[in-house]
């Protein structure tokens, strides 16, 4: 399998601040990669350098073995503050990207997207309503229409799922498993549920208390297609139950970081 | 009808407040005229069509100056919103600048604009542009990056994220400035029209407070708010039409 993103001896800092250190991997084509750990510890600085918003302090991280200069639309962003357009409707929201010099497509397929992703996020009632109108949970799905929208190779993710409810949450997985099998695309996940890491992954990081470094990469056993039944297999409760003991126990070293600090 | 009401109690109050003072003894009678005295004089000066023709040329030059002053506000306002490093040392300056009072600027006014048009116009574009230009930049300052970060992960260009993204936020900042500068030239229009005014609605006062025509001033007063509300009304009626996606009008 050939590397698509790669991570070599990564570090970020951010003035004193060392937010990122020496941090290696790979992300594979097709793979999925969830990346696990305690909030405020890095994990969204590493899905930056991938998006090209920040540029490492030392290493390299390579998209398809060349470095990266800045933001691309094959690497489709779902940002945690979603970012939907408040000056237009849910429509033009996920028609904003179709419209652009960079992907633009006929009129006639732009609307065919727009109405299978309103229907598939269940906006399909809100098409000319302005986000101020929508519940958290529409405006994520809404940011997620937008990106799956312009059909990205990479699919990098932040929190995605975090505002929503349990129903919609397991929706969203369902749908995003669905459109991966449908279209080639090499994911990075960032996520606090491991349920939702192993449920979705191939290879999941679980990333240490800041500065970030990797703690342990675990493989998942399960292959694609998957289905809700696997949250059944008797391997997937011993995956959980090793993957919450690791981020536990960074957790509560972040705990003691933050207490340290603010004495 | 009952908002016909609510909206007319506040007014109501205050003529009867009036009305009450005028009346109450407490006040030399000739130092207060009454409601219906200011009402009838009024009448007098519309019909001789002195009053209509002064709030035509007062109206004249709140406009020019706010359209002059907003245009230069908007592209300023912008850069220094836009670009924070700019900002850091143009920001002294414009504050310096806002806090002097245009009746004080006069005396060098007529001295470089002379006693005619330009001057009152000056003065107005003076006040309406500091006033436009610090709004605008403070909203500027605060839209989100994020949009921006949305827009180019989509793919967008430089010239798309200005015309897609900057532009459309940009809007109601501009409609905001427009509003304050239009109020805030109202409120300098009696100081514009100090400058030797044969005309508008501030000399109309100057020349009555000479020959201690309260009434007359009232008149003037009175008129000058009754614009520079309708104006408002009107214009955040059209920001509402421009700008429904907001979640609050200003």
């Amino acid at each position: 399998m050939n590397t698509r993103i790669s991570f070599d001896r990564v570090s970020v800092r951010f003035g004193a601040l060392k937010v990122v250190e020496d941090v290696s991997f790979g992300i594979a084509d097709r793979e999925f990669v969830s990346i696990i750990g305690p909030s405020g510890c890095g994990k969204t600085t590493m899905m930056n350098i991938v998006a090209g918003f920040v540029q490492p302090s030392s290493g390299t991280v390579l998209l398809d073995g060349r470095p990266i200069s800045g933001p691309g639309p094959e690497r489709g962003v779902i940002f945690q503050e979603y970012g939907v357009f408040p000056w237009l409707t849910v429509e033009q929201n996920i028609s904003f990207g179709l419209k652009l010099a960079a992907n633009r497509v006929p009129d006639s397929e732009r609307r065919e997207i727009c109405e299978r992703y309103m229907r598939l996020m269940g906006l399909a009632d809100f098409a000319s309503a302005y986000p101020k109108t929508l519940s958290g949970g529409m405006r994520q799905r809404l940011a997620i229409a937008r990106a799956y929208a312009v059909k990205p190779q990479f699919l990098l993710m932040d929190e995605p799922f975090g505002a929503l409810d349990a129903q919609t949450r397991s929706n969203m997985q369902d749908l995003l498993l669905e459109v991966l099998a449908a279209e080639r695309k090499t994911v990075m996940l960032i996520t606090h549920s491991v349920e939702e890491a192993i449920y979705l992954s191939s290879k999941i990081i679980v990333v240490t208390a800041r500065p970030s470094r990797i703690r342990e990469v675990v493989e998942v056993p399960f292959g694609y297609p998957r289905d809700e039944a696997v949250h059944e297999r008797p391997e997937f409760g011993a995956l959980r139950s090793h993957i919450r003991d690791l981020v536990m126990q960074e957790y509560a070293a972040q705990q003691r970081q933050t207490v340290g600090s603010s004495i | 009808m009952r908002r016909t009401l609510v909206i007319l109690s506040p007014w109501a109050l205050i003529v009867l407040l009036w009305y009450a003072i005028a009346f109450s003894g407490f006040v030399n009678p000739s130092l207060v005229p009454t409601p219906h005295a200011v009402a009838a004089k009024f009448w007098e000066l519309a019909n001789e069509g002195r009053l209509l023709r002064d709030i035509w040329i007062s109206t004249q030059r709140v406009f020019l100056g706010v359209a002059l002053g907003t245009l230069l506000a908007v592209p300023v306002g912008f850069v220094l919103g836009w670009y924070r490093e700019i900002r850091g040392f143009i920001d002294p300056l414009i504050n310096f600048f806002r806090a002097l009072p245009p009746i004080a600027l006069i005396p060098l006014v007529i001295v470089y604009f002379g006693i005619g048009e330009m001057a009152k116009v000056v003065i107005l574009f003076y006040a309406s542009f500091f006033a436009g230009v610090i709004v605008m930049y403070e909203g500027i300052a605060q839209i989100s990056p994020i949009y921006v970060r949305v827009a180019r992960t989509l793919g967008a260009n430089d010239a798309e994220i200005f015309g897609k993204v900057i532009v459309p936020l940009t809007v109601p900042h501009m409609l905001t400035a427009l509003r304050v500068a239009l109020g805030v030239a109202w409120a300098t229009l009696v100081a514009s029209e100090l400058i030797a005014a044969q005309q508008g609605l501030g000399a109309l006062i100057q020349n009555a407070s000479s020959f201690f025509q309260l009434d007359i001033i009232y008149v003037g007063i009175i008129c000058i708010g009754f614009i520079a509300l309708a104006m408002d009304v009107a214009l955040r009626r059209v920001a509402r039409r421009l700008v429904d996606w907001q979640d609050r009008i200003a």
